[in-house]
């Protein structure tokens, strides 16, 4: 469902408003980088994703400090404090007919600050720990996806012939696949085998972060793979790789200091629009319950879980939401930022 | 011409056949698994197990089970769903299909006009705030989760202000079959249309804007302009026919994604009974003869639906055909 598509420039060109005298004598990522810092969209958007990323990691500290509760253990038959009075967390009546129970709204206080789940747990509380497991899965795949795809396009590219058929059938197979049912196969597979699926040191079972990570790692391999490998092809044949050659350098010494280093610049700009996709793509099979299992939550499963609640509690499923957008829209400003500082005028585009 | 159709249909029947045989090791072979008690679904009876082994072939060689799987998938059509036993697995995708196009055909509609319109607009008033304005809503369009989305759209038109006269009108969630009321299902759908194209309308407003500003300064614009054309006729006439052909051969692909499942998320936030439903009701009871059905029609779908596009593409773009 996601589709990169990544043409290089293969000369450095001026960006708007840029003089030349800026840009001579300096590397390409000094450029890159003096035009990022300068592009204030672009660093707000950074700012923003910075902010959401401490907040999620400090979710102990919100949820033991300033909360005072467990966001992981349910509580029935609690009570928190609102204007001076005590109040039932899980209170009777309220659903349809006046009947069943239903959890405290939002009490805009430390404690229960959007209210409560069905098992009247913290909502803002696991809100934080909710993003700490999605932008875990969502920067893990998305770095282990652009890791194997660099190292598979340099072999494929490098190496060419038979090594470069066999990937690129297998690249092509696995992009042949819409994403979300190859996810949904896999995610299957690995949530009812017993015990889980041991990879080397690594076991992939229903309560590991792994699973999900690895998973959308793998999904999206193609999608960094084939731009990567298209350069790797053309950057082979320019004249600093034959003058490597000709000094009897080794073809790990090709891979790693000629070829490399023109190449990364790619991965580099995917890089931001990858995370915006995989936290997506993590947020909607947790929703599908296939993703992050309990006892972990993301802002996927609360959304799923805030579903029966949707017309008596609507922030259990609303505010989740609400960071996965800036989440994703902040890493999508970025990456169109970054994409903009190492080439003003090569073309990304990320297709969902 | 005849000579790419070939090789695009055996390229074709070379990724099905490689599809079938990845679902089925997924499915089956995935080490330390014993595909006879998953298959079986939740706490099976032995003797569910035993009829399942028996069934699939189970105690024979890998190619056999293959071959059994396949047959019972394409030519006897008899899979059964062992969740839910009366269910037999292919029937019900072929009745949830009319449900998915429905919903993908009308937002298609929608996404193809508004995101036109939209990259127009943005073209036409560069330099104004209306041109970052609508890039701006574009790319909230993209970052919106469409589940969630799904969601506020349904919190709103059907709780919070389902009793004003906005959305009074608004049926319960659910679905109409064409034949039986089209005024009703034409109502049940708009919302899950609106919803689904969002994300479709950011995207390729945004893409049809990046394509013409592209295409300001090419050659041909420049003729055109130089002939005396108005800019209107430039820019509807000859800019928009050219990034047309982006346009619809990615969006042929994407229109083919979403009918073979990938428009899931919305079936199941608006309760269509659609082959996505049927795929997340079984996901949840793990029902895995069902999701591997539903995997490989859609994964069949869409491969042979980018094939089609590809040799539709050739026929009309004579530039893009491999000799």
């Amino acid at each position: 469902m996601a589709e990169f598509a990544y043409e290089p420039e293969p000369e450095l060109r001026l960006a708007p408003g840029e003089s030349i005298r800026e840009i001579s004598g300096r590397s390409p990522w000094a450029i890159a980088g003096r035009r990022l810092v300068r592009n204030r969209i672009a660093m707000a958007a950074l700012a923003l994703f910075v902010v959401i990323v401490v907040l999620s990691f400090l979710a102990p500290v919100y949820a033991h400090h300033i909360a005072h509760t467990d966001p992981f253990v349910s509580n029935l038959s609690g009570t928190t404090e609102v204007d001076g009075k005590q109040v039932e967390v899980i209170q009777q009546g309220g659903a349809g007919l006046g009947l069943g129970e239903t959890p405290i709204g939002p009490t805009w206080h430390a404690n229960y600050f959007l209210g409560a789940d069905q098992q009247g747990r913290d909502v803002m509380a696991r809100l934080f720990y909710g993003g700490r497991a999605s932008l875990i899965v969502g920067v893990g795949s998305a770095v282990i996806c652009s890791l194997a795809a660099l190292l598979l396009a340099l072999i494929a590219g490098f190496f060419r012939g038979w090594s470069d058929t066999v990937l690129s059938r297998i690249m092509d197979l696995i992009w042949a696949f819409p994403v979300y049912l190859l996810a949904i196969s896999l995610s299957t597979v690995l949530l009812t085998t017993p015990g889980g699926v041991k990879l080397g040191p690594i076991t992939l079972n229903a309560s590991s972060l792994w699973t999900p990570t690895l998973i959308i790692a793998l999904i999206y391999i193609p999608y960094v793979f084939r731009p990567v490998r298209g350069q790797v092809l053309s950057v082979r044949e320019k004249e600093y790789v034959e003058a490597g050659v000709s000094q009897g350098a080794s073809s790990l010494r090709l891979m790693i200091s000629e070829i490399l280093p023109n190449v990364v610049s790619t991965v580099i700009v995917l890089l931001p629009l990858m995370i915006a996709t995989t936290v997506l793509t993590e947020a909607a099979l947790s929703f599908l319950s296939i993703g992050v299992q309990p006892p972990n939550a993301s802002w996927g499963t609360i959304i799923g879980d805030g579903q029966e609640l949707l017309y008596t509690r609507p922030w259990v499923a609303i505010a989740p939401g609400i960071m996965i957008v800036l989440t994703v829209l902040s890493l999508n400003v970025l990456g169109d930022g970054v994409r903009d500082a190492l080439d003003p005028r090569a073309k990304v585009r990320v297709r969902e | 011409m005849l000579a790419f159709v070939v090789r695009r249909i055996i390229g074709l029947v070379v990724v099905l056949f490689a599809i079938t045989v990845l679902v089925f090791l997924i499915f089956f072979s995935t080490p330390g698994i014993d595909p006879s008690a998953r298959l079986a679904g939740r706490n099976p009876s032995p003797a569910t197990v035993a009829a399942v082994k028996h069934e699939f072939g189970l105690d024979r060689p890998l190619p056999v089970r293959y071959a059994l799987m396949m047959k019972r998938l394409f030519i006897s059509r008899d899979l059964v769903s062992y969740g839910n036993q009366a269910l037999l697995v292919v029937p019900a995708i072929w009745a949830a299909a009319p449900v998915t196009f429905s919903l993908v055909i009308g937002a298609a509609v929608l996404w193809f006009v508004m995101s036109i319109l939209l990259g127009l607009i943005a073209v036409t008033f560069k330099g104004t705030v209306a041109d970052p304005i609508i890039m701006i809503l574009a790319l909230i369009g993209i970052s919106m989760p469409v589940f969630w989305l799904g969601e506020v759209v349904n919190l709103i038109t059907q709780d919070r202000l389902h009793d004003t006269f906005l959305f009074s009108w608004v049926p319960p969630l659910g679905y109409t079959p064409l034949t039986e009321d089209p005024w009703q299902w034409f109502l049940h759908l708009i919302f899950p249309w609106i919803t689904l194209s969002i994300l479709y309308i950011g995207f390729y407003a945004r893409v049809l804007r990046a394509d013409l500003l592209e295409n300001e300064s090419a050659d041909y614009v420049r003729t055109a302009r130089a002939k005396g054309l108005s800019p209107k006729r430039v820019l509807l006439k000859h800019m928009l026919r050219n990034s047309l052909i982006t346009f619809v051969s990615l969006a042929g692909l994407d229109l083919g994604v979403l009918i073979g499942g990938g428009a899931l998320l919305t079936e199941v936030v608006f309760g269509l009974p659609g082959v996505g439903r049927l795929t997340y009701n079984a996901l949840l009871s793990l029902d895995l003869p069902v999701i591997m059905a539903t995997v490989i029609y859609g994964a069949f779908f869409i491969t042979i639906m980018s094939a089609v596009i590809d040799i539709v593409y050739a026929r009309l773009d004579p530039r893009i055909r491999p000799t």
